[in-house]
């Protein structure tokens, strides 16, 4: 560890990993090494693709300057374990430092696979290869999502056979730690036949002093009649960067429900996609933010019905502070064919300042009729009639505004209907707010 | 005045420049696009230098510019900029006989009720459409009033003072790319000036001014809108234009002073090969109103996005947008409300209707900048779908910085309701019937933001356009 300080760091963005090194077996070891070749040929996003319109590119640009994560000592392991305590009750737990596995407490369910990613490559290779990333990333992101699948080793792969019900949520954290550390933890989902399974990733840094990289990418296959639950929370420290790709893949009668909630980083890109490919077949895209200071929050959305008689409903909330900016473009788009699809989509804004910058971009792009679309984006402060009705019962200004913003973003996760989870998320926003009172 | 212009342009300065043109085609500017056809355009305008320089730099814009491809429909690369005439004078563009102009277009004039004379200049077949009686009418009054109505030729010679002060600053040169080529080929539309206080009471139409290039492929408006003063402009007509050329991009700019409103008013039917690319903007200052209504019917590709930048305090802007895109048509059309000063509002309502395979998008930006107060915005997008392979997108983008503005945008897309449908076969009306009557439902409350010939021509038009999509 030692001599290596002398070489010059090298940046995750521009030099190639070392394959070998991971142990893994050669299948993977040739999927990370074309995907490596893929990156490196893709440009970073400019200001003429309509994918990063808004989005602030030096951002981008700049995730060169992140390294590979080093391993940990033992007192540190210890340390982000101990605060790897979010949720009470749980069916299975795994902490990841720096991408290596510092603690487990596996299910014990007949049935369940649920193991990290560089166990599942080595134990169940042909599930992986019939399902690890075989969705492309299609929102701007396909340098970052090929540079994931270069260097992706941590994280959970859960497979839940047909007919399993996993009443507990499984629960992942992934921990960043080191000057410019970077991580890129990934989440393979797939649930059999009327399958039912939450699963919680959480995405922090070891110490809010440090800058961080976060690159993941997240697959939810949802098999027929299944119901697939799904929580992103993003707390990473106040200067890290954040980039998230998720998709989801809804069969027939699948139910899928993913929530997204940003608190950390300074830039986080989130790009979700829902494809619902099967009759019946529904998603539901949640997302709560609060940036404050100068932290932006870029995301973008693809509901995309390729399939009749499919539904989906996106509700996407920030709560802007500070110097904050959000960016929110949504597309619905729905298929040649695929009649009476019902498809909506909000998003709200809500300018605690006169400093923030909200961007939205809702979009439609119909090719069959028979259809209900919709989509709806508001931009606004706190109202003051709202203020005024609190006032009326004897709640000064200032606490109404924490009341009102807090009700603002409760909905989103009271829509996720999951008593643990919105308890778990609520405390997180709370926090959140209570610092910048 | 048109004699008088006919001789001026045969008298050109051919000593200018070493080019030549056959007898034949002494007017014309040929074929394609150099830095001939703009001397050759400026030489038969007798423009002054700026203008021609103006033009010189406009095609090196045009030039360097790309293709916006990067979020326009791809059909825009099978514009073929080398084989389109820029510049016909006038009286010298192609004749046709009557007999030429195709059955259907003939039937449709019968249908719509045009007026015999108005038939041949629609079809081509006169040059001009002669209005001369109700032309000197106006031209009287407006002229007491002190309203200059000209062309863009007489505007920048005659009124240089009042026009090259604006010509150009809503809608800079390098503003898209079409923009720029329509600021260096530019001939024909309209520069209109209406002094402080004055309200014309007669809408201004393009039609009056009997020695314009009306309809030109690549026209040029100005209208500015002194203090207090008011004017409604229109634009088109609902009858189908038959037109050869397949290129026409106009730029339309706008200046409204304190306290002054302009109504803009398009009806847009070119035939369905057309590729029209339009910039249209207007500049509100304090307490001023612009409104754009808008009604796009033909063409093969329309991408236009009025916009209103809204400079002063308290100005207003409002865009109403009715699209209707039949087989083979790709309405693109939308909004763009610039707010630039405090307590500026806006507002859009867009509508639009899928036919057969037609698609029709909503693309919008409003944009709300930091340390601005009160300022609102209101975007409403529906849209009809008719037949199962129609199409509709909708785009918007939105900026709002600051606690102190409020936005709100919605779009819905439908069908006409099964029970509507039902309800009127019921009595007695046929299927057809009911699904014009269901459409003409939906966007009558647009339509009567029209004038009232204008309206009832347009439900005319939208009952022809829905014969046989449906059954």
């Amino acid at each position: 560890m030692i001599a290596d300080t002398e070489t010059k760091p090298s940046s995750v963005l521009t030099s190639a990993p070392d394959f070998e090194a991971t142990g893994l077996p050669q299948w993977y070891q040739d999927l990370q090494r074309s995907a490596w070749e893929a990156s490196s040929a893709l440009p970073l996003p400019k200001r003429t693709d309509e994918a990063w319109r808004f989005a602030d590119l030096k951002r981008a640009a700049a995730l060169e300057a992140f390294q590979n994560a080093s391993e940990l000592d033992e007192v540190a392991v210890r340390e982000l374990i101990a605060r790897s305590e979010q949720l009470e009750a749980t069916s299975g737990k795994f902490v990841f430092a720096n991408e290596s596995l510092a603690a487990a407490e596996r299910p014990n369910i007949d049935g369940l696979i649920c193991v990290p990613l560089s166990e599942a490559v080595e134990k169940h290779a042909q599930l992986l290869q019939e399902h690890f990333m075989t969705q492309d990333a299609a929102l701007g992101s396909e340098k970052f999502a090929q540079l994931h699948k270069s260097r992706a080793k941590s994280g959970l792969f859960v497979y839940v056979p047909a007919g399993v019900e996993v009443e507990l949520p499984l629960e992942a954290y992934h921990w960043v730690s080191g000057a410019h550390a970077s991580m890129f933890p990934h989440t393979l989902i797939v649930t059999g036949e009327n399958a039912k399974v939450t699963v919680v990733d959480y995405y922090g840094s070891a110490s809010e002093s440090e800058v961080g990289l976060s690159c993941g990418v997240v697959d939810l296959v949802a098999g027929r009649g299944s119901k697939l639950r799904y929580v992103a929370c993003q707390r990473l420290s106040g200067e890290s960067s954040n980039i998230h790709i998720s998709s989801t893949l809804a069969s027939a009668d699948a139910d899928v429900k993913s929530l997204q909630v940003q608190i950390g980083s300074a830039w986080s890109r989130t790009e979700s996609v829902s494809h619902l490919s099967g009759k019946g077949a529904n998603s539901d895209m949640l997302s709560v933010s609060a940036p404050s200071s100068s932290q932006q929050v870029d995301q973008r959305t693809l509901q995309h019905h390729g399939e009749a008689h499919t539904t989906s409903d996106l509700l996407y909330k920030n709560a802007l502070n500070d110097h904050s900016r959000s960016v929110f473009a949504g597309l619905i788009m729905v298929d040649e064919g695929a009649h009476y699809t019902d498809a909506y989509q909000t998003c709200r804004n809500l300018l605690l300042s006169d400093e923030a910058e909200a961007n939205s971009m809702p979009g439609l792009e119909i090719n069959a009729d028979q259809v209900k679309c919709s989509h709806g984006s508001t931009s606004g402060p706190i109202t003051e009639e709202d203020v005024f009705y609190f006032n009326a019962r004897g709640i000064p200004t200032d606490v109404a505004k924490q009341l009102i913003t807090f009700g603002f973003a409760a909905e989103v996760f009271g829509k996720f209907q999951h008593e643990a989870i919105e308890e778990m998320v609520g405390k997180l926003v709370e926090e959140k707010f209570r610092q910048l009172a | 005045m048109s004699s008088a212009e006919a001789t001026s342009a045969i008298d050109i300065d051919r000593s200018v420049g070493d080019f030549s043109y056959p007898e034949s085609h002494e007017f014309d500017a040929g074929i394609g696009l150099t830095d001939k056809t703009i001397d050759y355009i400026s030489d038969v305008k007798k423009e002054a230098d700026w203008i021609r320089e103006f033009r010189h730099r406009a095609l090196k814009t045009f030039r360097d510019k790309p293709m916006p491809t990067h979020w326009a429909s791809e059909d825009l690369h099978e514009i073929d900029f080398d084989k389109i005439r820029y510049y016909l004078a006038h009286g010298q563009r192609p004749t046709r006989s009557w007999d030429d102009v195709p059955d259907d277009m003939k039937e449709t004039f019968e249908r719509l009720g045009i007026p015999e004379q108005e038939r041949k200049f629609l079809a081509g077949v006169e040059a001009q459409f002669d209005s001369e009686a109700a032309y000197s009418n106006v031209k009287e009054s407006l002229e007491k009033e002190g309203v200059i109505f000209v062309n863009s030729t007489e505007g920048l010679r005659e009124h240089p003072e009042i026009f090259k002060k604006w010509f150009g600053k809503v809608i800079p040169t390098s503003d898209n790319k079409f923009s720029a080529l329509n600021s260096a080929v530019f001939s024909g539309g309209s520069f209109i000036y209406v002094p402080p206080g004055v309200k014309v009471s007669h809408p201004l139409q393009a039609y009056f001014r009997i020695n314009a290039e009306n309809f030109g492929q690549f026209e040029r408006t100005l209208i500015i809108c002194d203090e207090g003063s008011e004017v409604m402009y229109m634009e088109g007509c609902t009858a189908p234009k038959f037109e050869t050329s397949t290129l026409h991009s106009a730029v339309v700019e706008l200046v409204a002073m304190k306290d002054a409103k302009i109504q803009y008013i398009t009806v847009q039917n070119w035939s369905a090969n057309v590729f029209n690319l339009v910039t249209k903007r207007g500049l509100a200052h304090e307490n001023a109103e612009i409104r754009w209504i808008d009604c796009n019917i033909g063409s093969r590709l329309t991408m236009k996005y009025p916009g209103v930048v809204m400079k002063g305090r308290k100005a207003r802007g409002e865009v109403v947008s009715i699209a209707l895109a039949n087989d083979g048509q790709h309405q693109d059309t939308g909004a763009k409300m610039i707010h630039a000063a405090d307590e500026t509002t806006s507002n859009v309502i867009s509508k639009s209707i899928s036919v057969g395979q037609g698609r029709s998008t909503y693309r919008g930006q409003v944009h709300i900048p930091k340390h601005l107060k009160g300022c609102k915005n209101n975007t409403e997008c529906d849209a009809l779908l008719i037949n199962t392979k129609s199409k509709t997108d909708t785009y918007p983008a939105i900026t709002v910085r600051g606690n102190q503005h409020a936005t709100q945008h919605e779009a819905s897309v439908s069908q006409v309701s099964e029970d509507q449908i039902f309800y009127m076969k019921q009595r007695g009306l046929s299927e057809a019937e009911a699904m014009s009557l269901s459409v003409n439902g939906f966007v009558n409350d647009l339509v009567r933001e029209f004038p009232m010939e204008y309206s009832v021509e347009l439900k005319r038009l939208i009952d022809l356009e829905m014969e046989g999509s449906v059954g």
